[in-house]
């Protein structure tokens, strides 16, 4: 048998093996949250990264290489930014119409997120450039990213940080919404995914998307709104500093 | 062909963007200066018909776009294996935080405005 090793080697080092893998692993994750009634603990991004670290950890394939196939899939953040636009302007009429509410919601809970990010970091003794890479947590991961690059984070954990919020916002907020008593009539619905839209971004957004389509609109309305407001404010008051 | 005519103009638009935020020293990152272009340009049903399609496509998987950089906390293992734990329960207060404050926020709003209460006309049931 012409070594199964040297095949390996030659595969992995590909981009075809970044981006076949991470496609591969994704769609058995999201076939498997369908399965489970998508339940929050299902979560198909959170299965498919601790999949996929444990398999390149466990192969020792380096990161960079999974990436030089990974990327291609990565650069569709970009548009997918510019394609917020879309659910913006679907919902014009409302937003024109609820702007100032949905504007003090978006204010308060933004700030909430990262001001509490960072004065819990700062008790619990979290060196500085990770408090500053947690800062920008609720964005959009290619937008905290750059947020955290100017105040002075990391901007790769910046965007892990971003990933680990939007889950545990997948995973948690259907629970603490019904804690907190929120109804599941239409108005509450759009409560539940502008929320999920602010602290959660795209993966809270994604699972608002999936569970009711007024929440998945406010949701995607909310991340715009986060994206415009975190890239313009943070950056701003931390020159202060 | 309508959604390939729909990626054209996302790509157009964030490389505008781009442009934009680095020539003008803009404080937003290009593609939001790109989604504030496209916001815009969306009352041509030249861009908003193509544009409609990529961009559903797009935003229904958008979770999958995460998982190349959520795979990237494994070349941060030691700093994970040292503040891991800490750093896992600082975002989980808050964004549990965030999410609160936000929902509570709204929900209170509407409370308050008696118009919210009315049932949607245009709405069966």
């Amino acid at each position: 048998m012409p070594g199964f090793v040297e095949l390996w080697v030659y595969l992995s080092a590909t981009p075809l093996f970044g981006l076949s893998a991470t496609l591969a692993v994704y769609t058995v994750a999201q076939s498997v949250y369908a399965r489970a009634d998508q339940a929050p603990w299902a979560n198909p991004v959170l299965w498919t990264v601790l999949v996929l670290a444990s398999v390149l950890l466990a192969a020792g394939v380096p990161y960079q290489t999974y990436f030089s196939g990974a990327q291609f899939i990565h650069f569709l953040l970009g548009p997918a930014v510019v394609a917020l636009a879309w659910p913006l302007w679907l919902r014009r009429g409302e937003l024109r119409q609820r702007w100032g509410r949905l504007l003090v919601a978006a204010l308060a809970g933004g700030t909430t997120a990262s001001a509490s990010a960072l004065a819990l970091a700062w008790a619990l003794g979290l060196p500085a450039e990770v408090m500053l890479s947690m800062v920008p947590k609720s964005v959009t991961a290619p937008v905290a990213m750059g947020i955290a690059e100017k105040i002075g984070g990391i901007p790769e954990l910046a965007a892990v940080f971003a990933v680990i919020t939007g889950m545990v916002g997948a995973l948690a907020g259907k629970y603490l919404f019904a804690a907190l008593r929120i109804p599941t009539d239409r108005s509450g619905w759009a409560a539940r995914g502008f929320a999920m839209g602010t602290a959660a971004h795209g993966i809270g957004a994604a699972r608002a998307m999936q569970v009711d389509t007024d929440a998945g609109a406010y949701a995607g309305l909310a991340l715009g709104l986060q994206v415009v407001l975190a890239s313009l404010l943070i950056p701003l008051v931390f020159k202060f500093f | 062909m309508q959604a390939l005519r729909g990626l054209t103009w996302l790509l157009l638009l964030q490389s505008a963007g781009e442009l934009l935020s680095r020539g003008l020293h803009l404080p937003f990152p290009g593609p939001v200066v790109g989604m504030m272009l496209l916001l815009l340009a969306l009352r041509w049903p030249l861009v908003s018909e193509p544009v409609s399609s990529c961009a559903n496509f797009l935003l229904s998987h958008l979770s999958l776009l995460f998982v190349p950089v959520g795979v990237g906390v494994m070349t941060h293992i030691s700093l994970v294996s040292q503040y891991g734990l800490r750093m896992l329960a600082v975002v989980v207060l808050s964004t549990l935080a965030g999410l609160s404050v936000t929902v509570l926020c709204l929900h209170r709003l509407r409370d308050r405005d008696g118009t919210a209460h009315k049932p949607d006309i245009t709405e069966p049931g």
